[in-house]
């Protein structure tokens, strides 16, 4: 009997040990680089192509506009990108991220092509709106938690990589040529939100 | 001996630890972005899979390059974003009837716009592009390949539309030499008859 029992004690500690090693990291968001919550933020924001989407199009029309434009959006959009994350941080996951995602996409896109003149106050706005509404977007659902703001600045910081650098190369654009690329790359922007818009009432 | 009969035999501990693994197989992480990269390749392939499409896509782009400035940009403009508007019916399930037709239809009457060297106003030609763009929208909306991220397959396919433009206008710059403007007028041509292939394998 005893035999018995001691055979039984094995299989189970055999079967736990395997449990035990088997088990894999949490994978909540597929988006574990394994180097930290702020490149796991950066990583979010490179493989969401609805928000960087976004980001390089407010990018080419502030980079169209000039340095100015260039230089405040490059500050506003990731400082409303963050405060719109740490807003979200404690919300649901929200059902109408696509729809607004693609409305940007069509605007943005839309402003790209036909080379909107706006206003530098405009332009701040339109900068903050967007990265609130992302932000908010990419906070949902990520729970309140300080991993969770480390990686919301993470996120911000590769929003502010993305404008710094596309702005700066659109700026010193002076073709014209190179411009009217620019503003067919809007048209593709614009086209993909389109598209994406058509998708969503799908969904509906 | 009997003692010896109830140990556990190697095979037995073997398959101990072969069941719980298996059963707790980890989800591959090898290819955590595969639907979204798949859906990008499947766009940026679907384009260039349809040699009807490609004959169009080009003939826009030598038509423009024929046309010269404004029509050069706003033609490849004009085509994603009209395109994008097929590709909504597309995705909404909107039928439109003889898709196959309207494409053949583009190829013909573009080649035959090149091959003529027709200079209509820029609202025409525009106008023109733009009723063919619906019919290849279409074709790529209801096309999207099941499990692929529409928004990625969209921008694919709208990236590789311009693509195939911009290569039409590259291969239009030979319009400024006299055996250029031959060559083109060959092309358009050549677009033409291939068209006319198309039209005929849609009829038959």
């Amino acid at each position: 009997m005893n035999g018995v029992m001691a055979l039984r004690m094995r299989a189970r500690i055999i079967l736990f040990c395997v449990v035990a090693f088997a088990c894999g990291p949490a994978e909540a968001h597929l988006n574990a680089t394994g180097m930290g919550p702020v490149y796991d933020g950066l990583l979010h924001f490179m493989s969401s192509p609805e928000d960087l989407a976004a980001a390089l199009a407010l990018a080419l029309l502030a980079g169209l506009r000039g340095a100015a434009y260039g230089r405040r959006a490059m500050f506003t959009l990731p400082a409303a990108w963050l405060l719109g994350s740490f807003c979200g941080l404690s919300a649901a996951a929200a059902s109408a991220g696509m729809l607004a995602s693609s409305l940007w996409l069509v605007l943005l896109g839309g402003l790209v092509v036909v080379d909107a003149k706006l206003s530098l106050r405009s332009m701040t706005a339109l900068a903050a709106l967007l990265g609130l509404v992302h932000g908010y977007l990419n906070g949902t659902g990520m729970g309140f938690s300080v991993v969770a703001m480390v990686a919301a600045l993470g996120l911000a910081a590769a929003v502010f990589v993305l404008v710094v650098l596309v702005a700066a190369l659109v700026v010193q654009l002076r073709a014209q040529w190179a411009r009217i690329a620019v503003r067919v790359g809007g048209s593709w922007i614009a086209a993909s939100g389109l598209l994406m818009l058509g998708w969503s009432m799908r969904g509906v | 001996m009997r003692q010896r009969r109830q140990r556990l035999s190697p095979r037995k501990v073997a398959l101990l630890a072969t069941v719980p693994a298996t059963l707790w197989a980890q989800a591959a992480l090898a290819h955590v972005q595969q639907g979204g990269v798949s859906g990008l390749l499947a766009g940026l392939q679907h384009p260039l899979s349809g040699l009807d499409h490609v004959l169009a896509m080009v003939a826009v782009g030598l038509w423009g390059a024929q046309l010269g400035a404004p029509a050069i940009w706003v033609l490849p403009v004009a085509f994603p974003l009209v395109m994008a508007l097929g590709g909504v019916f597309g995705f909404l399930g909107l039928q439109l009837p003889g898709v196959e037709i309207g494409i053949a239809a583009s190829a013909i009457v573009l080649g035959a716009a090149v091959a003529f060297e027709v200079r209509p106003p820029l609202v025409i030609a525009a106008l023109v592009v733009g009723c063919f763009a619906i019919f290849h929208g279409h074709a790529h909306g209801t096309e999207l390949p099941p499990g692929q991220s529409a928004l990625l397959y969209s921008m694919g396919f709208v990236i590789a539309t311009g693509c195939l433009h911009a290569l039409g206008i590259g291969i239009g710059t030979v319009h400024r030499w006299s055996w250029g403007r031959r060559l083109l007028r060959s092309a358009g041509a050549a677009v033409t008859a291939g068209g006319a292939f198309f039209m005929w394998k849609a009829f038959s």
